[in-house]
């Protein structure tokens, strides 16, 4: 664990040194005066503000939906509302429920509407107009990127939600930027043995890629760990964002000499693609001697509802699951607290998205009270090779190098006879962290620099 | 051969719906010379209809006694359906099965209603209005529409689907003597096809053999001569418009079970409806559904792998690919008729 405290010390330092003969209750004021100052958005009253920049209209306002809720939830937790939620089961000790650093926490919402140049006008107006010292949220690795070259150049700390491509901490990393949620190598690197052991290691894949910056990292790392176990890919198709109708994608795959069929789709894509393939019979067409089988290398509870009884059997990966503690013990401590907290307060359990942010939140929070400072490079500091638990996914690296977080990797099935409508995925395997951990310079996250943390003004 | 016949089958079902749309897009035009951009929100609201017939026929009570926890470990009561209650359990089970062909019933005096207050409500006081006003005006409708549908309905996608009896697919290719699986098409895809011919033709029928209809086919050739003759034509022009509204809503009943609806829908299909009434030819109804089943046709065999690796991005531009090309051979489209937007 890293604790970083440079700043409160040199300002103590410079407090003392340049103190002399003044009052004690001067010293203070002028050196935290001076701690605060030197970077975008300092805090100066007696609150905080951060900002959550959700998808509120468009396709994936209902995923938005559920990042606002948690990220609510967690500004009553750390604001010392409700039960505490993760607070309790964080291994980190350092936030007591009264705000960050003693400052009540405010919060601004955004709306990303899934496209990059709303979701940074948002990000801007909440940096520029509402002082938000912090950015957070979001549903799509276009808008994470985006935003997350916004914060890099404002000077503020962006802790992205929902975003599953390589590039966000691969050739578009930057150093404000922190992403807790797992990406499509660990989705495909998880998948792998699974895939091996539930379809063997002779089998011809046929790949549907939306063709965007998420479906080519998903269908570049979900290729490589398939054809690695001795798959053969078969043809890749792109598939564009907009497509409602993917029929004429679905019927030439028999043909094919396929005999899986890999939907790196997300949201509606995914619900659409999936339904048409079972429409056209995969589900229960046979191939090359064997049954025919369909993957998802990224599941949503979301999507996996919009698609219904369609997604029964069929495999995929999460970063998180509210059933984790409950059905893999103590490990994922953490999972239950957070669900008790949002079941009671909305009536249903988080999905993975409303669990990256509420920990996303918990974990800025705790990263400046380690730091004693707002500044984003303290932040940063405090957050780089950082170790934590208790979040609900097990034992967790926050990488320096890249800003990744590394933890176990979740994969699941769609239920063939669901109790309830939340209850629609089982626990196949959970995926050890050692298995989905690359080196930072792995060739699918190559190109880019992490560069230097920027305070802003 | 069985790739070819394929992606015929494929753009029929997608040809359907635009031909069914823009059915009811070019009966407004040829009626009411309204350029209406709010049909796609017609379509889906249609599909919202059978969203909500599903929805109703499974409102249900809890069981008296509790069966498990629920997922905070307190007592988990089973949902017990109405329409089991009052139906007996198979014969509710089966309406629940059957709610999308059902909400056809509820889908047409509903769709009508709705047109008739869009057009006397809001689209009749932008008849004498430039065509650019009535498209902001029913383009703003849409929005409007689309957002409301969003807040009761939520964003994501409501899965929808077809009877037990119509899952699953036909195989085409055993029937034409290919081998099993090469050409396999979903029944409700043709279920699909079907129905749409069937509105079609009852629409043709309906302006062709009734005297409504022929004199509505008068009021669209020459509108004033009609009036002059003590006809009110624009009580018979606004039942065109609910008919229309009802076409729309079937559409989208019916297209429920081939993609789970969503809000946006509509607007998915409305750029790509209005091209085809272009092509087709402005005010003509033959031109529509010749152009809606060409063009759909056209945009599955763009889609196939072989053409997008030879052209990228050609399953995206196509239809307006075409599009270009009939207007720069035939102005007035494939179909369009004289006088048509040309004064």
């Amino acid at each position: 664990m890293t604790r970083s405290h440079f700043t409160r010390r040199g300002v103590m330092k410079t407090g003392a040194a340049t103190g002399a003969g003044l009052t004690l209750p001067t010293i203070f004021t002028g050196a935290s005066r001076a701690q605060e100052q030197g970077f975008t958005n300092a805090p100066t009253g007696d609150t905080v503000t951060l900002g959550f920049n959700v998808p509120q209209t468009g396709p994936y306002a209902d995923e938005g939906a559920d990042e606002l809720r948690a990220f609510e939830l967690a500004v009553e937790h750390l604001n010392g509302e409700g039960d505490g939620g993760m607070l309790q089961t964080f291994s980190s000790k350092e936030l007591d429920g009264s705000g960050i650093m003693g400052k009540r926490v405010e919060f601004v919402t955004g709306d990303t509407q899934t496209k990059s140049d709303a979701a940074r006008a948002a990000a801007q107006s909440m940096i520029q107009k509402d002082g938000a010292v912090m950015i957070s949220g979001g549903s799509s690795s276009g808008v994470a990127v985006a935003v997350q070259g916004l914060c890099q150049d404002a000077g503020v700390i962006f802790m992205s939600g929902l975003t599953h491509s390589n590039d966000t901490t691969g050739k578009d990393k930057k150093a404000n930027g922190f992403r807790h949620f797992f990406n499509a190598y660990m989705s495909a690197a998880a998948m792998a043995p699974v895939l091996e052991s539930l379809y063997g290691t002779d089998r011809k894949a046929y790949h549907l890629t939306a063709d965007y910056t998420w479906g080519w990292t998903q269908q570049e790392s979900i290729a490589a760990a398939t054809e690695a176990l001795g798959w053969e890919t078969v043809e890749n198709v792109l598939t564009p964002l907009a497509a409602t109708d993917f029929s004429s994608y679905i019927a030439p795959v028999l043909n094919s000499g396929a005999d899986v069929l890999v939907l790196n789709h997300y949201g509606g894509n995914m619900v659409n693609s999936l339904t048409n393939a079972v429409q056209f019979g995969l589900k229960q067409a046979q191939a090359n001697g064997k049954d025919f089988q369909i993957v998802v290398p990224l599941y949503s509870e979301l999507m996996a509802r919009g698609a219904g009884e369609n997604i029964a059997g069929i495999p995929g990966s999460q970063n998180w699951d509210w059933k984790l503690e409950n059905e893999r013990g103590s490990r994922y401590t953490g999972t239950n607290a957070f669900v008790q907290s949002f079941g009671q307060k909305y009536g249903f359990p988080p999905s993975q998205a409303a669990h990256t942010c509420y920990a996303q939140t918990l974990l800025y929070a705790d990263a400046v009270t380690r730091a004693g400072s707002f500044n984003p490079c303290a932040v940063v500091e405090a957050l780089e090779d950082f170790e934590f638990d208790g979040l609900g996914n097990g034992p967790t690296l926050y990488r320096a190098a890249d800003h990744q977080c590394f933890k176990d990797v979740v994969v699941v099935r769609g239920k063939e006879n669901p109790d309830n409508e939340f209850d629609l995925v089982e626990i196949v395997e959970v995926t050890p962290t050692e298995a989905v951990t690359y080196e930072p310079d792995h060739p699918m996250f190559a190109g880019g620099e992490l560069g230097e943390c920027n305070p802003g003004a | 051969m069985e790739a070819f016949l394929l992606q015929i089958l494929n753009g029929l079902d997608k040809g359907s719906a635009y031909a069914l749309i823009a059915l009811g897009l070019t009966l407004i035009f040829g009626t009411l010379g309204v350029v209406n951009f709010a049909h796609g929100a017609l379509f889906m609201l249609g599909a919202f209809v059978a969203v909500t017939m599903s929805r109703l026929l499974q409102l249900s009570h809890k069981a008296s006694e509790p069966s498990g926890t629920d997922f905070l470990g307190n007592p988990r009561y089973e949902d017990v359906l109405y329409v089991q209650d009052i139906f007996g359990a198979e014969l509710g089970q089966t309406l629940v099965d059957w709610a999308v062909p059902v909400s056809i019933l509820v889908a047409i005096p509903v769709m009508l209603l709705i047109g008739f207050v869009m057009e006397r409500g809001l689209i009749k006081h932008f008849y004498k209005r430039p065509h650019a006003d009535q498209i902001l005006v029913t383009f703003g409708l849409a929005i409007v529409i689309q957002e409301v549908i969003k807040y009761f309905y939520g964003a994501n996608p409501i899965p929808t689907p077809a009877p037990d009896a119509f899952r699953g697919s036909f195989d085409f290719g055993v029937l034409l003597g290919f081998d099993p699986n090469t050409i396999i098409y979903p029944y409700w895809r043709l279920v699909y096809f079907f129905f749409a011919a069937i509105i079609i033709a009852a629409v043709f029928a309906f302006l062709q053999f009734t005297t409504f209809g022929m004199v509505v086919r008068a009021g669209m050739a020459d509108r004033e001569t009609v009036g002059l003759l003590g006809i009110d034509i624009d009580r018979r022009f606004t039942i065109m418009f609910g008919i229309a509204a009802a076409v729309a809503g079937l559409a989208g009943v019916m297209y429920t079970p081939i993609n789970p609806p969503n809000y946006h829908m509509g607007m998915d299909f409305l750029v790509l409806s209005f091209v085809v009434v272009v092509v087709g030819g402005m005010g003509s109804l033959p031109g529509a559904v010749l152009a809606g089943f060409l063009l759909g046709i056209l945009e599955s065999f763009a889609s196939t792998t072989w053409a997008t690796t030879a052209v990228p991005g050609i399953n995206q531009i196509i239809i307006y690919l075409v599009a270009i090309a009939v207007l720069l051979t035939r102005p007035r489209g494939l179909m369009g008729r004289r006088g048509v937007m040309e004064e």
